[in-house]
């Protein structure tokens, strides 16, 4: 039996044309799509294997505005059990410590197994709250994982290494985070997401955390956007053309005379 | 001191990692700035000879972490003692680079230290009394000014992972650093994880993201075979060989090879872009690419949209060629 915590963020659409808002800190969500964080479908995925393979439950982390819901239901209809939203306005603005922080109010003493998490968020591209939370729950963490096995109190996994793969072995409870290759995340059917409709999104605030005000969201974050611009532009440049054989000397010139890169 | 800069001197197989010569030269560069210095943490076991390397390179001071327990990176021993250093001496600042190693590090430690860490940036500066760094978010498409909320306080360190290959590197200039060693304990019930097993890649070829060139193949390029003319080019320039999604949902490469917003990012000098499209999550790993070659059938391509140089033409004819070209050049210079 394992209980299982998996912590997912709703993201803006990879394909979403993005603007600026006015106050230049944040994005202008009016009109984008969102999406259920790629990485986290892949650590909802593992958890629901886990609990096929061994029994026990799978419960939903989520911090996010109201419209996170979506991505929650997501995860519900994949298979997980039941959801924690940290909706609350408070909690928004925030940086991936307060994020951390808050997610680990939640989760800490309910006696969970195993947190799973994404290795990144594609939004923020941070990549830092799975190892965060771990640290502030005193638990070991492993990130980049691409392969899992849960071995009585022990988790074996096989991580990302600069050059290469490792594996590792960590005692429970512990935080994984999720990388490519891990599983191939299942797409829910209609049954299933008209079931997920029916299972417990529990709602909490800071105060149902024990946060005050100043420990969570913009007002607890230590890091702040002091600005928010679109990404310095690329254009066209030339095409070459002719013949391959030709077209390859003319390139290799400009690379070498013009571009000053070889 | 409250004013310098510091920097994890990664390093890997005895040798100094590129990355972290890039992090040298933008620690000087901010501590020059700030007023203070600019100071290697290195961390490991039997340093000596890595210690007179990085000193070659002019950081001003070097803090050595010299211990059996750290022979082998383990999450738990490294957070340890850099958590305990940075809370002793409170840097300014606390440099990474955006390495796998860096990536599974960096969080932890800023999180036991209560600081910010600001990930994967592509500048850094210092204004008005605190540090600033850019960072591309949202796949590229915006790029954020972000800043420690308390910087200029006494006490507020300041994380941040530098991007590979942006930053301009040290240069051996020679010098002699103070080189001090700093105590290191580390409790039992840091011990962690146990490393079961590491499966190295096979070692001389360039890693993904610190190659200053970088081939890449897309769907074009049509399976695992077709890979051999990239190899061959890369080989050729001394390049790494990147992916597409696409290249890799086919299982034609391994995952860790794939660029883009679910794969890395990298900002090579060149990249060869080989039958890739430049679909908007393909680009987001590959835009701050100093220069772009494509090499595409299609005119109308998304990729020659972004591409400094593009050539029209079958992948098959056009990659020979340019191996042919490039060692040419290479064996004339
Ligand atoms: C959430 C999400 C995340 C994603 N993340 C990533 C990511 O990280 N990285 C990524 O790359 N993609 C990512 N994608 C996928 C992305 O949308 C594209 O599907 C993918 O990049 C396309 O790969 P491609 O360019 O190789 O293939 P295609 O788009 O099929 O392009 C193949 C190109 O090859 C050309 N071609 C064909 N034959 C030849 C030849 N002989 N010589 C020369 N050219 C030839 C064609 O003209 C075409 O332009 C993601 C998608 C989603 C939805
Ligand atoms: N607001 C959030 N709510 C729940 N989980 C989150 C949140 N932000 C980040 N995470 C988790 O942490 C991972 C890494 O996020 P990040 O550090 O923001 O890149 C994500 O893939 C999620 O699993």
């Amino acid at each position: 039996m394992l209980n299982i915590a998996v912590c997912v963020k709703q993201v803006p659409d990879t394909e979403a044309r993005l603007s600026v808002a006015a106050d230049k800190t944040r994005i202008e969500e009016q009109g984008i799509s969102f999406i259920l964080n790629p990485y986290d479908e892949h650590a909802v995925e593992e958890a629901i294997r886990l609990k096929e393979k061994q029994g026990g439950t799978v419960t939903v982390f989520c911090l996010g505005p109201a419209r996170a819901e979506e991505a929650i239901r997501t995860a519900l209809a994949m298979g997980a059990d039941k959801a924690v939203h940290l909706a609350d306005a408070a909690f928004g603005g925030g940086d991936e410590g307060t994020a951390a922080a808050a997610l680990e109010k939640a989760i800490a003493g309910k006696s969970f197994d195993l947190v799973l998490a994404g290795r990144l968020a594609i939004d923020d591209a941070s990549g830092q709250v799975g190892a965060r939370l771990a640290e502030k729950l005193g638990w070991p963490h492993v990130t980049a994982v691409t392969r899992l096995a849960v071995e009585g109190r022990e988790a074996v996994a096989n991580r990302e290494i600069d050059g290469g793969s490792q594996v590792v072995a960590v005692t429970l409870p512990a935080v994984i985070t999720a990388q490519r290759g891990l599983n191939q995340p299942r797409y829910p059917k209609i049954p299933d997401i008209m079931k997920a409709r029916r299972k417990e999104v529990a709602k909490v605030t800071p105060a149902d955390l024990g946060l005050s005000g100043g420990e969570v969201g913009g007002a607890g974050a230590k890091g702040k956007v002091a600005g928010l611009a679109p990404a310095p532009g690329r254009s066209a440049g030339k095409v070459i053309a002719g013949e391959p054989a030709d077209a390859a000397r003319k390139v290799v010139g400009l690379l070498r005379d013009e571009a000053k890169v070889i | 001191m409250a004013t310098d800069i510091w920097f994890f001197a990664e390093h890997k197989d005895g040798n100094l990692r590129k990355v972290t010569l890039e992090l040298l030269g933008e620690a000087k560069r901010l501590a020059a700035a700030a007023g203070g210095e600019a100071v290697a943490v290195l961390a490991g076991s039997g340093l000596g000879g890595l210690a007179g390397q990085l000193g070659q390179y002019g950081p001003d001071r070097i803090i050595l972490l010299d211990d059996p327990a750290l022979a082998e990176y383990r999450t738990g021993p490294y957070t340890n003692v850099l958590a305990v250093l940075v809370a002793e001496r409170k840097p300014l600042a606390f440099l990474f680079g955006n390495t796998a190693l860096t990536r599974d590090l960096a969080p932890r430690v800023a999180g036991r230290c209560g600081a910010p860490l600001f990930s994967d940036c592509t500048g850094a500066a210092y204004r008005d009394g605190a540090l600033h760094f850019t960072r591309p978010m949202y796949g590229g498409k915006l790029y954020a000014d972000v800043t420690g909320a308390a910087v200029g306080q006494p006490g507020t360190t300041v994380f941040a992972a530098l991007r590979a290959n942006v930053f301009g590197a040290a240069q051996a200039t020679g010098g002699s650093p103070a080189v001090e060693t700093a105590a290191v304990a580390v409790p039992p019930d840091a011990l962690w994880p146990v490393v079961k097993e590491t499966l190295a890649q096979v070692s001389g070829k360039v890693e993904l993201a610190e190659a200053n060139i970088i081939v890449s193949g897309g769907r074009g390029v049509g399976g695992a075979d077709g890979f051999k003319v990239l190899e061959e080019l890369a080989d050729a320039l001394g390049a790494a060989v990147g992916a597409s999604r696409m290249a890799v949902d086919n299982g034609w490469r391994d995952y860790k090879y794939q660029v883009g917003q679910t794969g890395k990012t990298v900002s090579p000098t060149l990249y060869i872009a080989c039958g890739i499209s430049g679909a908007i999550q393909h680009l987001a790993g590959m835009s701050s690419s100093k220069c772009i070659l494509a090499i595409n059938t299609d005119p109308e391509a998304n990729i020659f949209k972004v591409a400094d140089y593009g050539i029209v033409g079958d992948l098959f004819q056009v990659v020979p060629a340019l191996t042919q070209e490039f060692r040419r050049l290479l064996a004339a210079s």
